[in-house]
């Protein structure tokens, strides 16, 4: 099918220009009948966003929140990073699912969350980020990976799916999509018992097609629950490019059908990931409803450590690349004279040694002990 | 002591719990304004308030996951499927999400999630008001499944189930909501989770079965020892799961002779792990193989002249008692 002219790609800036990519066409004659390769592109041109993020005042950040959020993105891409040595190195059992490019999403949601306040975090798989900028430990996520008792499943689940209930953080299960009604619930069970706390979710450009997604924000609407969903549209599920997920235009879309709040937010922008969550953790604290949030990104590696994600057109990761939430954040602290290039530098090795020590910790712990399956499956 | 009705005592099981203690809330389609399709929570929005008597939206899936997540922040939610049918809708988050959820936490998160399944046949439902789905569950470790066939067990169960810290499967059997009715103790007593009791005692066969089956079961021994002199024990298991071994044990070594039924379609139904188990632990006390009954590996008729053939029903309990005497 050719490409018409008749709806050319909308273009509201200059830097959102489409990347070049001869192959794009040969990959895009693969997509199911009926999926719209002039969508997809036009898809692509609109959610690239400028280079820089824009230069202004991001929600009720102060310069050691601005550095804060720097230190725990910082901190999150060098976990990840090293998980990536240690499943090389055989260290670590089962996959890797790593948000690297993406981390802002989950480090500045998790971090816009309050846990004095008994708010609750249900993360999904590439949201080690909002783990750790809502209290975890990274040896505990170390321990997680490499199947250590001391780790929060005792080793009986794998890689993100852990739940951490004194830190107010309940994991996934597979089942994309699953954990939304029970966030919900969770924020009405805290609503119905005094407390004004608030709950997150975070779903994907792919489990939003998922039953529960419905379900679950319908659900979440009608009892006005205190409910933030981020929307993290990296746009691939495994292999699958938004256009042949979504018909949509946006996923935000679907918020004016539920009757609630939508919001979008620049996904590489953790000050502006920030801020929107803020905003919206905010307002559901004060008996205003749910939020969607649509955070765009771009999965900058396959969908696990065996992917080599060959399906992605290596134009739109250069560009997005040039787009890293990391050096976009970076950039903006030494413009904005919140940090100087030395001081940056001092927090990055502080931040390494952590890392490092962590691992160590880690994998000196020890692994579980075969004998506590017994009476594992039943509260007493 | 008063007289209920099956249906009453499940309702006066869970108003007796819900008075008791604060944590203890209601949820599903229709459960509040209306007192729920079969009219089980009647009256209960006016006492405990619509917090706790909570409507909800049409949607199997969000209510099982939101019950587990109200279940999580301390609640303890008593989730009704309007039609045991239904809880295919929300399977996984009752299989997957709360089957596992204490295990997959480190021993960290409960779950203690009471699932209401109106369940069974004979009131003319058809294919999707009709089903008997506890294998599923029984299959899925995690979940704790209970089907009570008397009032009294039916109140003593349902506030086991709301008490148990883990997720409780109970399947009330629709046929016997009014139908049957005893004595039952006002107030709050329980009946534990995973003992079965005889209903009946006997010396010649033993049935194993539990809800509307275990009726049958009583009048076919009722008949079969008026008839034809033949002195049936009714073992009424009660919990699926964990199972009572110990009563099938002893009621095998008194009789020797077994027959499992359940009104569940027959292949893969919970009675193959009842015989199953017979036939390892018991083999050196039987007299006779194992006999098995359910109802007829097909979707539940709708009129009432088809569903009587496809369901199982007394006379084949009598007959295939009559058939294991004779062996």
């Amino acid at each position: 099918m050719p490409r018409t002219k008749k709806t050319p790609a909308k273009k509201t800036s200059k830097t959102k220009s489409r990347p070049a990519d001869k192959t794009l066409d040969q990959k895009l004659e693969k997509l199911p009948s009926g999926v719209s390769r002039q969508k997809y592109l036009q898809k692509l041109d609109s959610l690239l966003p400028p280079e820089d993020i824009p230069d202004r005042a991001y929600g009720d950040l102060k310069k050691k929140g601005y550095v804060d959020l720097y230190r725990l993105l910082y901190s999150i891409r060098g976990t990840e990073d090293r998980l990536t040595r240690l499943y090389r190195q055989g260290k670590i059992v089962g996959g890797v699912y790593l948000s690297k490019g993406t981390e802002a999403i989950a480090v500045g949601s998790g971090y816009a969350l309050d846990r004095s306040k008994g708010d609750m975090l249900f993360p999904m798989h590439r949201d080690l980020g909002a783990h750790i900028a809502f209290g975890q430990t990274i040896e505990r996520i170390y321990a997680q990976y490499m199947g250590r008792s001391g780790s929060p499943t005792m080793g009986r689940d794998g890689n993100t799916h852990f739940s951490d209930i004194g830190r107010g953080i309940i994991g996934m299960i597979s089942h994309l999509g699953s954990m939304l009604p029970v966030a919900v619930g969770a924020a009405i069970g805290l609503r119905n018992q005094g407390k004004k706390a608030v709950t997150l979710n975070f779903i994907g450009d792919g489990g939003a097609s998922i039953g529960d997604f419905h379900e679950g924000l319908n659900f979440a609407a009608v009892a006005n629950a205190p409910f933030v969903l981020v929307i993290e549209n990296n746009q691939y599920a495994y292999s699958t490019p938004i256009v042949a997920q979504y018909g949509a235009e946006r996923i935000i879309d679907r918020a004016v059908g539920y009757g609630i709040q939508g919001e979008v937010a620049d996904g590489n922008n953790i000050y502006e990931v920030y801020e929107t969550v803020r905003n919206a953790v905010n307002r559901a604290r004060e008996g205003g409803g749910p939020t969607m949030i649509e955070a765009v990104t771009m999965r900058m590696r396959g969908h696990s450590e065996h992917d080599d994600h060959f399906y992605v057109p290596k134009e739109l990761l250069e560009a997005w690349a040039q787009r890293d939430p990391l050096f976009r954040a970076q950039r903006f602290l030494i413009k904005k004279g919140f940090l100087t290039k030395a001081e940056l530098e001092v927090l990055e090795k502080k931040v390494d040694v952590e890392i490092e020590q962590a691992i160590v910790n880690a994998d000196a712990s020890p692994l579980p002990d075969p004998d506590t399956l017994n009476n594992s499956v039943f509260a007493s | 002591m008063p007289i209920m009705t099956y249906i009453q005592a499940i309702s006066d099981g869970m108003r007796e719990e819900m008075r008791n203690d604060p944590k203890v809330m209601v949820m599903g389609e229709d459960v509040g304004v209306y007192g729920g399709a079969f009219k089980v929570t009647k009256g209960f929005i006016d006492e405990f308030g619509p917090d706790r008597v909570y409507d909800t939206p049409l949607s199997e899936s969000a209510i099982m996951g939101t019950g587990l997540g109200m279940a999580i922040t301390g609640l303890r939610p008593i989730v009704e499927f309007q039609f045991a049918d239904f809880i295919t809708s929300g399977f996984n988050q009752v299989v997957n999400n709360a089957g596992t959820m204490f295990f997959r936490t480190g021993n960290n998160v409960t779950a203690p999630v009471t699932i209401r399944c109106p369940s069974g046949a004979g009131v003319h439902g058809g294919p999707f008001h009709s089903q008997n789905p506890e294998a599923w569950f029984v299959h899925t470790p995690g979940l704790k499944v209970v089907a009570p066939s008397t009032p009294y067990d039916a109140k003593g169960l349902i506030i086991s189930a709301i008490r148990d810290d883990n997720p409780v499967l109970y399947f009330e059997h629709k046929f016997l909501y009014r139908r049957v009715k005893e004595e039952v103790p006002e107030g709050l007593f329980t009946v534990p989770i995973g003992k079965a009791e005889v209903k009946l005692e006997g010396d010649d066969i033993s049935v194993i079965a539990y809800g509307a089956s275990v009726h049958l079961a009583l009048d076919a021994a009722e008949k079969l020892a008026e008839e034809d002199g033949i002195s049936v024990e009714v073992l009424d298991l009660r919990s699926l799961y964990p199972y009572d071994k110990e009563a099938i044990v002893e009621t095998v070594r008194k009789t020797g002779r077994v027959l499992v039924a359940h009104e569940a379609w027959l292949t893969g139904g919970v009675g193959g792990e009842f015989a199953s188990f017979i036939a390892e632990e018991c083999f050196e006390m039987l007299d006779a193989p194992v006999k098995r009954l359910g109802s007829r590996d097909m979707p539940f008729p709708f009129a009432p002249q088809l569903e009587d053939k496809m369901v199982l029903n007394g006379d084949t309990v009598y007959r295939a008692l009559k058939d294991l005497a004779q062996y």
